[in-house]
């Protein structure tokens, strides 16, 4: 490489470098209110931060790393459509992109009837194989992974199926019910409880978590 | 919220609805804030669930092409963009300016966590023609005789730009009419609760006609049953 190209390779870098300092002290709601006003750098700096967990819940409902990314795309294309209305008294701004990649996932999965394959627990060595994300990403992650792998363990079995069928599977109660042979009342209730419970367990163990350093302001 | 509630929620959180029950937890959610309070809640411990999920990185170019489909679809709504609005703010005045920036934000109305893209994207397609109307050069401006905001006319084309309308109570909807002498017809439905509640008029408004709001039975009907909560002076 030329020193020419060189100098304007670290020029380039060093202007990224700029754009993320002014970004990264902001709080992803902050960035939300960014990109309702059109701005891309701060688009760029929630997929860095919501990206990879986006990607995961895709991929895990999708098994297919492009029918995954298409998911992940179009959720923030939908993140940049609508930024404007999303309200932050009504969730934190990763949980609305989750939950929006999440759906995503679930059209695509339903429309391509793609068939499902197992298990569908969440997968352990899957922490230790992924490589990217800086280390206090990936130790705020695998704390996390570690927080929610403990409370589900603590769940009922049939709660436990029920949610990780529908929300890594993508199915729909009623294809539940016919899957398991059991009546779709009673799937609706192993839902709600399974996730009422789960919720509670996570709360409890929200205490041990205020140490954690934020990773946003 | 009885169980049968908290199971429709909690359905819906996990996106575990059948489209019956969807709607059902849909309307449920629009008039119970008891309702939106659990889905917020439960939404945020389904977002712990996908942490469970974290497998391997994607690859860098799905950042670059996010940006660059950013990037496209910022030129397709092009008109809407705040930086264009000095040009039809001379031609429909200020509050006009104001409702049509509030159209940019259009996807609004689908956006929440409550919603799915199709939605967004059907809301982005009324929100585009609302916008074509309001930035139309011959767009102008009607006001109302009941009411707060203004009818905003181009052409055959009509927009209703309310300013405070409350949601439409459970089981009701809001319904559009035009009347051009003595018989309204339906001109479309809109759940209210947007400030402002930006409303293209499903009909075509002829010079003298008149653009009504109701309020009636969800689906709405073929003949007002109510007297109208919003009327404009004839166009």
């Amino acid at each position: 490489m030329s020193e020419t190209a060189l100098r304007s390779t670290a020029s380039v870098g060093q202007n990224r470098r700029v754009v993320q300092d002014r970004l990264t002290h902001l709080s992803d709601e902050a960035l939300v209110a960014l990109v309702a006003r059109g701005d891309e750098a701060a688009l760029g700096e929630l997929y860095d931060r919501v990206g990879r967990v986006a990607f995961g819940i895709a991929l895990r409902i999708l098994r297919d790393d492009r029918l995954a990314e298409d998911a992940v795309q179009e959720a923030f294309l939908g993140v940049w459509r609508s930024a404007a209305t999303y309200r932050a008294e009504r969730a934190k701004a990763s949980t609305w992109i989750l939950t929006l990649v999440h759906r995503r996932a679930v059209d695509i999965v339903r429309r391509e009837e793609r068939r499902r394959a197992e298990p569908l627990a969440p997968d352990d060595s899957a922490g230790a194989t992924a490589a990217a994300g800086s280390a206090e990403d990936e130790a705020w992650l695998g704390f996390e992974r570690a927080r929610l792998l403990q409370a589900l363990a603590a769940l009922p079995d049939a709660q436990r199926e029920a949610l990780e069928l529908a929300y890594y599977g993508g199915y729909s109660q009623a294809e539940l019910a016919e899957r398991l042979g059991v009546p779709l009342g009673t799937i609706k209730s192993r839902m709600f409880a399974g996730l009422a419970r789960l919720r509670e367990l996570l709360d409890e163990t929200e205490s041990e978590r205020a140490w954690t350093p934020r990773l946003t302001s | 919220m009885d169980a049968e509630a908290h199971e429709l929620i909690a359905g819906y959180a996990l996106d575990a609805l059948e489209p019956g029950d969807r709607a059902r937890a849909k309307e449920l959610l629009a008039r119970s804030e008891e309702a939106r309070a659990e889905l917020r809640a439960l939404t945020e411990t389904t977002a712990a669930l996908a942490t469970g999920a974290a497998g391997p990185s994607p690859r860098p170019e799905l950042r670059e092409r996010i940006l660059e489909s950013a990037r496209a679809e910022r030129q397709t709504v092009v008109p809407l963009a705040p930086r264009r609005r000095s040009r039809f703010v001379p031609v429909l005045g200020a509050a006009a300016a104001a409702a049509a920036v509030a159209a940019v934000a259009l996807g609004v109305w689908g956006a929440s966590v409550s919603s799915d893209l199709d939605e967004s994207r059907a809301a982005l397609a009324q929100a585009r023609a609302a916008a074509m109307v309001l930035s139309a050069p011959d767009a102008r401006s009607v006001g109302l005789a009941e009411g707060d905001g203004r009818l905003v006319v181009a052409g055959g084309d009509a927009v209703l730009v309310l300013d405070s309308l409350d949601s439409a109570p459970s089981g009701k909807t809001y319904e559009v009419w035009v009347l051009d002498g003595e018989t309204p017809v339906r001109a479309g439905l809109f759940p209210g609760g947007a400030t402002p509640d930006v409303v293209p008029v499903d009909r075509t408004v002829t010079p003298g006609s008149r653009v009504l709001v109701t309020l009636e039975p969800a689906g709405g009907v073929d003949v007002p049953t109510t007297s109208p909560i919003v009327a404009s002076e004839p166009v």
